[in-house]
């Protein structure tokens, strides 16, 4: 096992233990030709263990970019975030790339399933990267399928779904590894309102039995069922509202 | 559990390529035709060389062969005077000569080629009669079919026995129950004491010493008997020459020896032939020969089958590049759910392998089904060795890894969020 696969498994204490995850003056940077557009500029926040977020904002405030970050898909051009007691922007590829894996759990907008695999494929991915055997990933799988529902759709392919569907299997996919994060996309974006609610009960049931969730949305009517709602205006926190703010 | 694990990862591989079939299976041709083609030429490079190798060897690679030739003047001269005799040669005393030349010539063997009517109960045939010395049955290796060879014994008391090859045994339409009958040659009478395998070289470019051979009979008899002067009718012309040995085959020590015994050979006989009327042959330097020809034609074998490959390979890569494009968004999801980067190379890379394997099977059986049929129509001989087909495997492989590389390396280099993003 790799040093940082390690580091990994065993979150630091006194990074304030697992689940935390903290912005620590967090800018990133894009350098388009001669141009230099700041996405984030200096954001600091703690994402307590257990805590539900909403990030909104008008479009181009950072919010995608924000996520990216969090999810360690891309690294701050300054600044410090703390993910499971590791500094990311120290870590390598493999090392991101095993945060992911154990910490992280993502739900797109466009779910991403992919298309050749089954259902249960899709939600034996992360499994698969895990090396756990077949034997034990197909009985997790079908946990997983139980639980938002769709046992009996595992050996569908994603485009014989419906949306809602689709993305209650990217959930399940997200859940396989059991990360303490969850990370969002506006996921209901792509949904029709009455889907979108369903999906929010998911996510909201799954945030009482102790998952952190972060999601960014557009619409007031599906943060509402966030514990903290977080606007960004041009790369910078503008205000939080919500339990504790 | 590693085994378990490739095994899965080749599954997917193999799942993921069959929902493109047609594409898969165009991809494959390239290395189909490749592999097949290395095979296929291998077989027939193989079987052509084995069978001019195997023969130059029955000649032994330790021998030299001086064979009588007529000499130009005499070949002119024959058809204007029929009564004259046309004398040429190799001499009995050529032999002993030889023999006592140079002391890495181990022993000679005279060959002395008389034709004549002979008779086996009813059956009568012009046959090809080689009186020779007993060391003849030990220098060139054959079967005894039946009976016994000419002994030393034989040779000292001038015994009128004969010994058949196969091929004169198939003229007489005699068989292993025809030892001890009397065969009779030109109006003398033997008793045949054997039958020995012969050497037919059908269609090869080298003769074999024992090729068209009927009958074997001690030189010392053949020579008190039928002389040396024989008569040739042709059409409408009367031939007659004299010669005392037809070949002499003379055996040296050892192989190292062979090309300057040959050498020390042609120099003995220069002095005592004014006429050119013999002719030097060394299986050995044939031999050489036939190997250096076999090596050129695997380096132009090689670099045909190299180009095709690499066409082969390059329209793998092709696809795979095009693949990647297409599954950009897959790649996306698979970075970030977790996958590192070498997980991505690997997968891409298993299944350019598997296309290049899956290929180079076909390519085998191709291979090897193209050489049957060569043999079927043509006749020539081809062999599907086992190493061409090692070869083959490994060739496939290795076109998978090289081609298959670079576009796997560029599918785990994406980054994440474009890939993501991707349309
Ligand atoms: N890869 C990139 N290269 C250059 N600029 C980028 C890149 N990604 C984002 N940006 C820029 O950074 C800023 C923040 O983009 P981001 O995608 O985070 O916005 P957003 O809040 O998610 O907007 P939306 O609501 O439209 O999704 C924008 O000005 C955007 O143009
Ligand atoms: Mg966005």
């Amino acid at each position: 096992m790799t040093a940082a696969a390690r580091l990994a498994r065993s979150p630091e204490p006194s990074a304030g233990g697992r689940g935390v995850v903290r912005l620590e003056n967090v800018s990133k940077v894009y350098v388009v030709g001669s141009s230099e557009v700041h996405a984030l500029r200096g954001v600091t926040l703690d994402f307590a263990a257990g805590s539900f977020w909403a990030i909104m904002g008008p479009s181009g405030s950072g919010k995608s970019t924000m996520l990216n970050l969090l999810g360690c898909l891309d690294r701050p051009t300054a600044g410090r975030y703390l993910l499971a007691g590791h500094d990311v922007a120290e870590l390598n590829d493999n090392a991101l790339s095993e945060l992911r894996l154990r910490h992280l759990g993502f739900i797109f907008q466009s779910f991403n399933l992919i298309p050749q695999l089954t259902v249960r494929e899709n939600i034996e991915l992360p499994l698969y990267y895990l090396e756990w055997s077949p034997l034990a990933s197909a009985q997790r799988a079908e946990q997983m399928a139980e639980r938002v529902g769709l046992a009996d759709r595992l050996n569908h392919r994603p485009q014989e779904l419906s949306g809602g569907q689709q993305q209650r299997v990217a959930i399940a996919r997200a859940l396989a590894a059991n990360p303490e994060i969850l990370l969002a996309d506006e996921p209901t974006g792509n949904l029709d309102s009455a889907t979108g609610e369903q999906i929010m009960q998911t996510l909201t049931e799954l945030n009482r039995q102790g998952k952190t969730i972060i999601m960014v949305t557009h619409e007031a009517d599906i943060a509402r069922h966030a514990s903290h709602r977080l606007h960004m205006r041009d790369g910078r926190i503008d205000r939080i509202e919500g339990a504790g703010a | 559990m590693k085994a378990a694990r490739l095994y899965r990862n080749v599954a997917l591989g193999i799942k993921t390529l069959l929902l493109h079939k047609l594409r898969s299976l165009l991809t494959m041709l390239g290395v189909v035709f490749g592999v097949g083609s290395v095979v296929a030429m291998l077989a027939v490079g193989e079987g052509a060389s084995r069978e001019a190798l195997d023969q130059i060897r029955k000649l032994g690679s330790t021998n030299i062969i001086i064979t009588s030739m007529k000499p130009v003047e005499e070949e002119s001269r024959g058809t204007f005077s029929p009564f004259s005799v046309s004398m040429y040669g190799l001499r009995y005393d050529d032999q002993r000569r030889a023999e006592q030349s140079l002391s890495t010539i181990r022993r000679t063997v005279p060959v002395k080629l008389i034709r004549k009517e002979a008779r086996l109960h009813d059956r009568i045939m012009d046959l090809r009669v080689v009186g020779t010395t007993p060391d003849w049955f030990d220098l060139v290796r054959r079967d005894v079919i039946a009976g016994r060879v000419v002994t030393p014994r034989d040779a000292e008391r001038h015994a009128s026995v004969v010994v058949l090859t196969e091929y004169g045994a198939r003229r007489l339409l005699a068989t292993e129950h025809s030892l001890g009958e009397v065969l009779r040659i030109g109006g003398e009478y033997y008793e045949v004491i054997g039958l020995v395998q012969s050497e037919s070289g059908q269609g090869g470019a080298i003769q074999t010493p024992d090729q068209e051979i009927d009958a074997y009979i001690p030189i010392e008899v053949a020579r008190e008997r039928y002389g040396d002067l024989s008569t040739i009718v042709t059409s409408g012309s009367m031939l007659r020459e004299s010669v005392e040995l037809h070949q002499l085959i003379v055996e040296v020590d050892r192989t190292e020896n062979v090309e300057s015994a040959a050498a020390g050979l042609e120099r003995m006989l220069k002095q005592y032939h004014a006429k050119n009327d013999y002719r030097i042959s060394v299986p050995l330097a044939l031999l050489r020969q036939a190997e250096a020809t076999k090596r050129t034609f695997n380096i132009v074998l090689g670099s045909i089958a190299a180009i095709s490959l690499l066409v082969g390979g390059i329209g793998i890569m092709n696809i795979m590049l095009a693949s990647v494009t297409e599954r950009t968004r897959e790649i996306g999801i698979r970075r970030a759910i977790g996958a590192k980067r070498a997980q991505i190379i690997g997968q891409f890379l298993i299944e350019t392998i598997v296309l290049s394997m899956t290929g180079g099977a076909f390519g085998m059986a191709l291979g090897a089904a193209i050489p049957w049929v060569i043999t079927a129509i043509a006749g020539m001989p081809t062999i599907v060795t086992g190493y061409s087909m090692l070869l083959a495997v490994g060739i496939s492989v290795t076109v998978g890894l090289i081609f298959g590389l670079y576009p796997a390396r560029h599918a785990a280099n994406l980054d994440p969020i474009e890939a993501l993003r991707h349309e």
